[in-house]
């Protein structure tokens, strides 16, 4: 995107939350020069500067734009599922102003002219800034490396092979010692490919159940420990990408405690969804209503819920929102996995993994935080402070600043610092939302290209309003009013 | 209550065997077994004793489903279950068209769902479908307004099995509830094992399923079916169970059942031997005289004689093999009926 400079915004009246600053109060914030450039209470605030608009921001939540740590944007090689600039929208519709995008496309992001390319496609098209990841091995085939210094160079934020894990542990190791030469975080998809091989769900009853090959939480457990055990090894940073069962939680936290280099995201599926999805769309879904459609009749095998790593057990969901909020889980991501019609309209076992996620992120973690599980300021650090500290954008308060240094060496210089908190100074990227706002998801009006959502039919209460990035508003719902 | 009219026309009208039919089924589709009901199993047990007398007269032609048009579409193998259909339906006097995989435009590249809407297009009143995968049937009736009759999905269900079985059973036994069941051999890939816990227990019988460890669902080994919470997808009927101990299995069982071993198990790894299988887990006579006296052996077929089963047993008195794919055809018949042309 082009940040040319906008005309000076104040956002006024909303309840500022920040868990950056440790903030949570009705606010105004002035902006100029893309930059927060003033934030205080409606009374104190200095005159609006000319040509100032105001976005009304009363009875709504302005906290700093969600960070997407973990999104498939599809381009290159992919553009009929979604493009940088389709994406890109959805992420802005979502509320996310940053999103990182994961290395398998077509060609893999394993070298700098890729890593460029998709550079060149933000630039000329994308509403919301995009921090590419680079590839662990070439073509993510799991057997060299990748150019890892050339991608360094290009401005990549993190190396993975997502979508694939690196099933070779000599290779693992050797990533690792490259990540902690650079600093570099590197993203596991923990997956033992040998247990998991032609599987399509999570392996339990239910997959007993319809006869379709599970896969057993110890495919993503044993990679967890080897990876921790790995990362003990070797000293890298390990972040663990969607982590879904009980046991993962419990062996990052043992390694946490242990002081190894560890951490770790959810997405939002796996935070509110249980494996009965697959049964249909009333099924399994947590704290979430689903209106009935009067159109066609509901059936089991709903390929809307073929995910990777798969949806699991209750057990698992609770355990993945203690985790959150007991600080084992740093980050919520989406994993948006946009796919076309087709990828999805066939036999359960043929169906492509993956869920359209950016645009009802917010809408589905907020049953959360209605449902009395998950404090809204928790929702809030994990979709922005605590992605913006793995990226080295910030460091938390001064009282944890040891640690937080500890935990990044590394910044891409794509990362501008101070994303992820509202602080005078930092970038003006922020969403506004409705907390209570009730819709029901349509995937007919998703704006990205990917409208495979296991929540159609859903009414989800919590709705973004607008998007500002950099100081320009870059999505605004209708009711939204200005001056 | 409308009269089952398969007589017109073509043969004399016996009222000592004629049946009513005062129900209809509920779907106008036959995907799985786990929502039938107990009358709707009933309407399709004494809908086939009908079709059954249809099938011992010298003419077997009645012209029920005339005008009808039934596709018979396999994604696998099959010979007994597509040419059991076929005469079902040609019996009724429904149009059949075969379609296996290797023939059509499936080899061309067309999608399953394109195959489904073109041949539903074409005006099609049902499509009987077999494939490799669990849960095509689901999906195929999404796409059309046939009816689907699944004749097998993957590993996960085989409806007109599990109905000519539980049909089978009552014949022989004259009653399914409060029998012992036991299903012996690789429940793990087994739509025919699948289907028939739901069609047996929801008739009252008690199903023991047995294997060797690497070919039972592990889940279903610990699942406390007292413990599902009220409300859950109930994925195991509450009285089935999984033993792995083949005596304790066999124990006062008025029916054993054989599954067929695929070789192809040994291959990847989940036996080590088919000898090591053949000496623990083959359904012998020795074995089978756990079983209560006049038990009865039954094996869906194709059966591999001296690896699953002893062929001294599967060619024994007590085996009701041939009998089970006569009743096929009996049920397929029923099936057909109630779904294309029954009901009131």
């Amino acid at each position: 995107m082009a940040y040319a400079p906008t005309a000076p915004l104040i956002v006024s009246g909303g309840r500022v939350i920040d868990p950056g600053a440790g903030l949570d109060t009705l606010a105004d914030i002035l902006i100029e020069d893309g930059k927060v450039a003033w934030i205080g209470s409606s009374g104190a605030r200095p005159p609006a500067p000319e040509n100032c608009r105001i976005l009304d921001a009363r009875g709504l939540v302005v906290s700093p734009g969600f960070i997407d740590l973990h999104c498939h944007l599809r381009e290159p090689g992919f553009e009929h599922k979604e493009t940088v600039a389709t994406g890109t929208l959805a992420a802005a519709k979502g509320g996310f102003t940053s999103v990182c995008a994961m290395p398998n496309t077509d060609p893999v992001m394993d070298n700098g002219e890729v890593v460029d390319y998709v550079l060149k496609k933000t630039r000329e098209g994308a509403k919301v800034r995009v921090f590419p990841i680079g590839s662990i091995s070439k073509k993510e085939q799991g057997k060299e490396l990748s150019e890892i210094g050339e991608l360094i160079d290009a401005g990549v934020v993190a190396l993975s092979d997502d979508g694939m894990p690196v099933a070779d542990s000599s290779l693992m190791r050797h990533a690792m010692e490259y990540g902690a030469h650079y600093g570099l975080m590197l993203i596991e998809h923990c997956e033992d490919p040998s247990l998991s091989h032609g599987a399509s769900m999570n392996e339990g009853v239910l997959s007993a159940r319809l006869g379709i090959k599970g896969m057993p939480a110890a495919a993503e457990e044993a990679i967890v420990a080897r990876d921790i055990a790995l990362a003990e090894l070797t000293g890298a940073r390990l972040h663990i990408a969607h982590v879904s069962t009980a046991g993962s939680v419990e062996l990052i936290r043992a390694a946490k405690a242990k002081g190894i280099r560890v951490t770790a995201e959810v997405t939002p599926h796996h935070l509110t969804l249980t494996e009965d999805r697959v049964l249909g769309p009333r099924h399994g879904l947590i704290g979430i209503n689903y209106q009935e459609s009067k159109s066609g009749m509901a059936f089991s095998y709903d390929t809307t819920a073929k995910v990777n790593p798969p949806l699991r057990t209750k057990k698992d969901v609770e355990a993945l929102v203690a985790a959150l909020n007991d600080g084992v889980i740093d980050v919520i991501a989406t994993d948006h996995a946009p796919h076309s019609i087709e990828d999805k309209q066939c036999e359960f076992e043929l169906a492509a993994f993956g869920i359209s996620g950016l645009e009802t992120a917010l809408g589905s973690l907020m049953t959360l935080v209605h449902s009395g599980k998950l404090p809204l300021a928790i929702l809030i650090e994990k979709l922005t402070l605590g992605p913006a500290m793995l990226l080295g954008a910030v460091t938390k308060g001064a009282e944890d600043r040891a640690v937080a240094k500890s935990q990044v060496q590394y910044s891409s210089p794509l990362v501008p610092k101070a994303i992820g908190t509202l602080q005078i100074g930092s970038p003006a990227d922020l969403v506004v939302f409705d907390p209570d706002r009730e819709w029901t998801v349509d995937p007919g009006e998703f704006v990205s290209k990917g409208k495979n959502t296991p929540l159609a039919g859903c009414v989800l209460k919590g709705q973004v309003i607008a998007t500002v990035v950099a100081g320009e508003v870059v999505y605004q719902d209708n009711s939204m009013t200005t001056e | 209550m409308a009269e089952l009219d398969l007589y017109t026309n073509t043969v004399d009208v016996s009222t000592d065997i004629s049946t009513t039919i005062d129900k209809a089924l509920r779907s106008k589709h036959l995907l799985d077994v786990d929502e039938l009901t107990t009358e709707e199993l009933e309407l399709f047990f004494s809908t086939a004793d009908a079709m059954k007398e249809v099938l011992s007269r010298e003419v077997k032609k009645v012209p029920t489903l005339r005008g009808r048009t039934v596709v018979t579409l396999f994604y696998e193998a099959s010979t007994r279950t597509r040419v059991s259909f076929e005469i079902a339906a040609k019996v009724l006097s429904a149009d059949t068209i075969n379609i296996a995989s290797n023939t059509s435009s499936v080899v061309k590249g067309e999608s399953f769902v394109d195959t489904i809407r073109t041949i539903s297009a074409m005006g099609v009143d049902c499509i009987v479908l077999r494939h490799s995968m669990a849960g095509a049937p689901y999906l195929a009736a999404q796409h059309t307004e046939a009816s689907i009759i699944n004749a097998g999905d993957g590993w996960h269900a085989h409806p007109t099995q599990a109905l000519l079985d539980a049909y089978t059973i009552r014949e022989k036994l004259g009653r399914l509830d409060g029998i012992k069941v036991a299903i012996v051999g690789d429940i793990l890939h087994s739509r025919v094992a699948r289907s028939n816990v739901w069609a047996l227990s929801t008739m009252g019988a008690k199903v023991v399923l047995c294997g060797p460890p690497t070919l039972l669902p592990g889940a279903w080994r610990d699942y406390k079916k007292d413990i599902a919470d009220e409300g859950d997808t109930l994925v195991l009927p509450r009285d089935v169970e999984v033993e792995e101990d083949l005596e304790r299995a066999l124990e006062d069982a008025d029916v054993v059942m054989a599954l067929r071993l695929q070789k192809e198990r040994q291959e990847s790894g989940l036996l080590p031997s088919l000898r090591d299988y053949i000496r623990y887990y083959q359904i012998t006579p020795e074995r089978l005289a756990k079983a209560k006296p006049f038990a009865i052996v039954m094996h869906p077929g194709p059966v591999n004689e001296g690896v699953e089963i002893s062929p001294l047993v599967a060619r024994s008195s007590e085996s009701v093999i041939e009998e089970q794919v006569r009743n096929g055809t009996s049920i397929r018949m029923a099936v057909l009926y109630l779904l294309l042309g029954g009901g009131p």
